[in-house]
């Protein structure tokens, strides 16, 4: 009797590379799945922190997809190792500040070490010729299999028959002619096939399942590393980027407002990292001032803070500002007008 | 029956001071692990490499402040041939008991 051959297959929670498990999986190959988190991914984030978003599922679409298939399922942190790749991206950065092209190239090398460590025999993942303008062209293809380190262990079974034939395919582990032909962004084969296999309630994120493919979060991430003045970034600040408004009157600071009590409640964990600012006075938001303010900037800050709460209108309102040593005091300041914030200062 | 607290009295309650013993060959041990603040999948991916350094029988539990916690620890867990023993919310705090499984 032949040997089982072992499959490892990247999952992001799409639709895409659920198929592909499946349709390895259906040559009678042990499929494993394998997540990787970069600490940019959308999966249960805001969710976990927005009051309004309560209300959602918060199911992880990874451990949704490997137990609707029945197998395993591998989340990797990547976090630290992934820095690399979004400071220096070397093929460049997408319409945002994805950098999509070594991303795939790094998770298809990270998934090489793995089946070598693991006694696995090959890769398989989700892509599409043309499915995305910058990771998943024809051009890019093999960029991806040379770079990675892979070579031809990595089968991309839902448009292998557009490709040369990788080794799994060679050697008989799997049957090239039930592989898939797919190109182009049309979803139609993919719902087809998820229909003839019986799958409904799939995910299909619109933006994807990444921040980095998103204008506002790209644009905050800019504005943290340019207000820093290097690219260097720490799992909180990545994090911090996802929740309430930013905003930046001076480039020496600027406040991250609670939008809703969830996120007021997920900044109050950051209390003892930053100086945070409440409306005493009146109901408001939390605000966490983050930079070197000065004192002036500081009562700016205040001013803004008292905007956000119910106390916008009044006279004056009383904002307690807490410092990171725990030292506390109360500055009286008048809400800064609305036309005296200019769009600018919204991050 | 004298009591072995040494309080000398006769109760009819039997206080067991060996250690629990799992499939009366391995001693359960009972472990927590922090996860709170963190949110998901990193209370997961935690539970999973905790989980990697115990062995069949012995209990995890989990403290954690992210709700999705209640949704995909029990998902994790049913994917890897892992039991959730308990699942308890209360004060934005999610604590998870886990027995580790043979998979
Ligand atoms: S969308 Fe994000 S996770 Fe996906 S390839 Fe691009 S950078 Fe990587």
């Amino acid at each position: 009797m032949s040997k089982q051959r072992k499959a490892i297959a990247l999952i992001s929670g799409g639709l895409d590379s659920m198929l592909a498990a499946k349709t390895i999986m259906e040559q009678g190959v042990h499929v494993e799945g394998i997540n990787f988190f970069t600490g940019f991914c959308v999966e249960g984030h805001t969710h976990a922190i927005r009051e309004k978003d309560k209300a959602k599922p918060k199911r992880n679409n990874s451990l949704w997809v490997a137990e609707q298939l029945g197998m395993k399922l591998h989340i990797v942190d990547v976090i630290e190792e992934y820095k690399n790749v979004l400071i220096n991206p070397k093929h460049g950065y997408g319409a945002h500040m994805n950098p999509c092209l070594d991303c795939k190239i790094f998770m298809v090398n990270k998934a090489k070490q793995w089946i070598v460590e693991n006694d696995f025999d090959f890769i398989i993942t989700g892509e599409v010729i043309g499915q995305r303008p910058m990771s998943q062209r024809k051009a890019t293809m093999p960029i991806v299999a040379k770079e990675s380190g892979a070579d031809d262990l990595l089968l991309r079974p839902l448009c292998a028959k557009n490709l040369p034939a990788t080794l799994p395919e060679r050697e008989g582990w799997v049957d090239r002619e039930k592989l898939h032909d797919i190109t182009g962004r049309s979803r139609k084969p993919q719902i087809a096939m998820a229909e003839q296999f019986g799958f409904d309630d799939y995910s299909q994120p619109a933006g994807g399942c990444c921040f980095l493919t998103d204008k506002s979060y790209s644009a905050k991430l800019v504005d943290l590393w340019k207000s820093q003045g290097h690219k260097e970034y720490q799992l909180d600040d990545v994090m911090l980027l996802k929740v309430g408004r930013h905003i930046r009157p001076q480039p020496n600071f600027k406040l991250i407002v609670a939008r809703e009590e969830g996120e007021g409640r997920f900044l109050q964990g950051y209390k003892n990292e930053f100086i945070s600012m409440i409306s005493l006075s009146h109901r408001g938001p939390l605000a966490l001032i983050d930079g070197t303010p000065s004192a002036e900037d500081l009562y700016l800050a205040a001013q803004i803070t008292a905007r956000f709460g119910q106390g916008r209108e009044a006279e004056q309102v009383d904002i307690n500002v807490t410092m990171i040593d725990g030292s506390e005091r109360t500055l009286q300041v008048k809400p800064i007008k609305d036309e005296d914030m200019p769009k600018a200062w919204y991050v | 029956m004298v009591c072995i607290t040494g309080c000398k009295k006769a109760h009819n309650i039997t206080f067991i001071l060996e250690p629990f013993k799992y499939k009366d060959t391995t001693i359960m041990t009972i472990e927590t692990l922090n996860a709170r603040r963190l949110l998901c999948p990193l209370p997961v991916i935690r539970t999973q490499d905790k989980v990697k350094q115990l062995n069949v029988g012995d209990r995890l539990e989990v403290i954690c402040t992210d709700p999705g916690v209640m949704q995909d620890i029990p998902a994790w867990c049913r994917i890897n041939g892992h039991k959730v023993i308990e699942a308890t919310a209360g004060n934005h705090e999610y604590i998870l008991l886990i027995e580790v499984g043979s998979s």
